[in-house]
């Protein structure tokens, strides 16, 4: 159990920034979900901690110990990988008692400890059996029994679901979140699954072209995410994004008018007259009955039915497609006009250079 | 199937079974005479030996006459103790060019590349005096020296091509694990290597079993000839005793077809490995 504290974290390939100035405090215990598009960072970010990768530069402490120096198996880490990367000639046992005989855990303590690990993850009859005669997955839940075993002070978790299909990866979702639970080990886990990142998370890291873009409770990034990124990342089907403009200011209160929507009042002090902006509404707050200063008008073009809820894409007055979600029986059919309404505390506004502008509507 | 796809799967497999012929026939011929009594060898040498021609007289006169399990005992030694040493060898070079950047790597292996394109003989001068003045002339070390330089550039070449593709996964886990550099070739590399091992295998103990030129050139005594030397002895310059002759090649295939089998289900396991996952 232990701490992590990352300052300052740099990584380069020759001319290419691949991480920029990364700070990160994770607290002891807490489980962090790192999550982007690929080619964020994330895993270059995961595999700097477990030590796989060296830094250009920034420092990395473990539990209060500076570990830019040390090799991975020194700083108290485990890692559980996309491939699972159990050794194919090793049966279950093998794999995960083979780092321990280097590590100078004596037999009887390798025996116990695989033993509580095997019951953990229901293991106990897939012991003497090879990674080939595994499901994908048992193998994870091997691989997953190798990080434990070594009883690290941090795991460290690769999109470890994103080679299982749809339902075993709901369930081995909710297992990861009971072994948390009972452990109470610090966790990093990498994905760019915004579901897993939501379920799973303490905190949720998002990362974009190497840079942090917003650190937060997943419940806050999806209230209210910091920036333009962050707001189109998090959520499924992604915001819907209008342009639009400040018409006019009056006592702190500033008069939005864009294509498409019709034009609100937002008490937000910090806008000036001429401000460009753009405001963002979530498929799920757009709503018919609902009251709310937003209201967007658009024929319904497509429906998409889940069962509980339906999408329906609408195009709106400037030709533009935007989404909504209807829940209940009654789906909207195409060519239906319809006028959508969403609350105040459900829109977001972003300036210029994509940084949310905090309104006085959400207090 | 149709008509065309047939026909050229039929011309196909005619060459296939034509060179197949060409490559059998000879060996075969080899061992059938080596059955046979001298008058018949010259009488009908295409005929199989039968109850009048059949006799035993060349592998008598081998094993009375000339030191043949010693010949046998050298060539193995040769062949067996230079096949491990470039495997080892081989296989951690390959790890050692695939998996670490170092000062230097890529000169390295390029230098390596240069070993399979010169061959080995054209060192043959250099080679004698080297061993002359080290004081290893007509040693078994000699030619094991030799041989082991002549398998290591294609064994690293080979074998580096499979370290490739055993996923980078597999050892950053084992450094995770905690697991040492060595180990890890040893433990978690080696093992699935074996398949490309036994092929590397095979294309060394062929050439080194068949091998006349170096033990010609650098063993000078009995004790320290290899077979294909040893069958040298009965070819005279007036007079060859073919049924000796043919005795002694016959059994000197034998070996190199019992490794063969042992390791031809490896073998079409390495040569084929990749091509489907």
């Amino acid at each position: 159990m232990a701490n992590l504290r990352i300052e300052h974290l740099n990584k380069r390939y020759g001319a290419t920034k691949v991480l920029n100035d990364i700070n990160l405090n994770i607290e002891d215990g807490e489980f962090v979900v790192l999550v982007g598009p690929s080619g964020c960072g994330k895993s270059t970010l995961l595999r700097m901690i477990a030590g796989l990768d060296g830094a250009s530069g920034g420092d990395i402490h473990i539990a209060g110990k500076l570990v830019n120096a040390l090799a991975p198996a020194e700083r108290g880490i485990a890692m559980v990988f996309q491939s699972y990367a159990l050794y194919p000639h090793m049966n279950v046992r093998k794999n995960m008692t083979f780092g321990l005989k280097f590590t100078g855990v004596p037999p009887t303590e390798r025996e116990r400890r695989v033993a509580e690990a095997a019951r953990m993850l229901r293991l106990e009859e897939l012991l003497d059996r090879y990674p080939r005669d595994l499901s994908g997955g048992q193998r994870q839940r091997v691989a997953i029994g190798r990080a434990i075993v070594r009883e690290p002070a941090v795991f460290l978790f690769d999109e470890p679901l994103s080679n299982l299909d749809a339902a075993l990866r709901v369930s081995t979702r909710v297992e990861i979140a009971n072994l948390h639970r009972m452990l109470k080990s610090t966790i990093v886990y990498v994905t760019h699954d915004q579901v897993e990142a939501m379920t799973l998370a303490d905190r949720i890291v998002v990362m974009n072209r190497g840079c942090i873009e917003q650190v937060g409770r997943p419940l806050d990034l999806y209230y209210a995410p910091a920036n333009l990124f962050v707001a189109g990342f998090i959520g499924s089907p992604a915001m819907n994004f209008f342009e639009a403009k400040v018409e006019r200011v009056e006592s702190g209160c500033a008069r939005v008018a864009g294509a498409g929507f019709r034009s609100f009042e937002l008490s937000a002090p910090s806008l000036e007259v001429g401000d460009l902006l753009t405001v963002g509404v979530r498929p799920e707050h757009l709503g018919r009955g609902a009251d709310g200063p937003f209201a967007v008008e658009g024929v319904v073009e497509l429906v998409e039915r889940l069962g509980e809820s339906s999408f329906a894409y609408l195009r709106r007055a400037d030709n533009r497609l935007f989404v909504a979600e209807v829940r209940g029986r009654q789906t909207p059919t195409p060519g239906e006009r319809a006028t959508l309404v969403a609350g105040a505390r459900d829109v977001h506004v972003f300036d210029a250079s994509g940084l949310r502008v905090s309104t006085q509507n959400e207090a | 199937m149709s008509g065309k796809q047939r026909a050229r799967s039929f011309s196909v497999h005619l060459i296939l079974i034509a060179y197949s012929l060409l490559a059998v026939g000879p060996i075969l011929l080899v061992v059938m005479n080596s059955f046979k009594m001298r008058s018949a060898i010259f009488g009908a040498p295409l005929a199989p030996p039968d109850a009048t021609t059949f006799s035993l007289i060349g592998y008598q006169k081998v094993f009375r006459t000339a030191h043949i399990l010693t010949y046998y005992s050298n060539s193995l030694i040769v062949t067996l103790v230079s096949m491990a040493l470039v495997l080892l060898f081989g296989a951690m070079a390959a790890w050692a060019l695939t998996e670490y950047r170092f000062r230097g790597s890529t000169a390295l292996a390029l230098f390596l590349s240069i070993g399979i394109m010169v061959p080995i003989r054209l060192g043959s001068v250099a080679i004698l005096n080297m061993m002359r003045s080290a004081g290893l002339n007509d040693t078994l070390t000699a030619l094991i020296l030799v041989y082991v330089a002549q398998g290591l550039p294609m064994s690293i070449f080979i074998l580096s091509e499979f370290i490739q593709q055993i996923p980078k996964d597999l050892r950053d886990a084992a450094r995770c694990d905690g697991v040492p550099e060595i180990r890890i070739f040893f433990e978690v590399v080696a093992p699935l290597l074996r398949p490309a091992i036994a092929t590397v295998a095979v294309f060394t103990i062929v050439p080194i079993w068949n091998d006349l030129w170096f033990p010609l050139i650098l063993t000078s005594s009995d004790t320290t000839h290899t077979v294909t030397l040893g069958v040298q002895q009965f070819l005279g310059q007036y007079i060859t005793d073919w049924n000796s002759v043919l005795a002694a090649l016959s059994m000197a295939i034998l070996p190199v077809v019992v490794i063969y089998v042992i390791l031809s289900r490896q073998l079409i396991a390495g040569l084929t490995s990749g091509a489907v996952k």
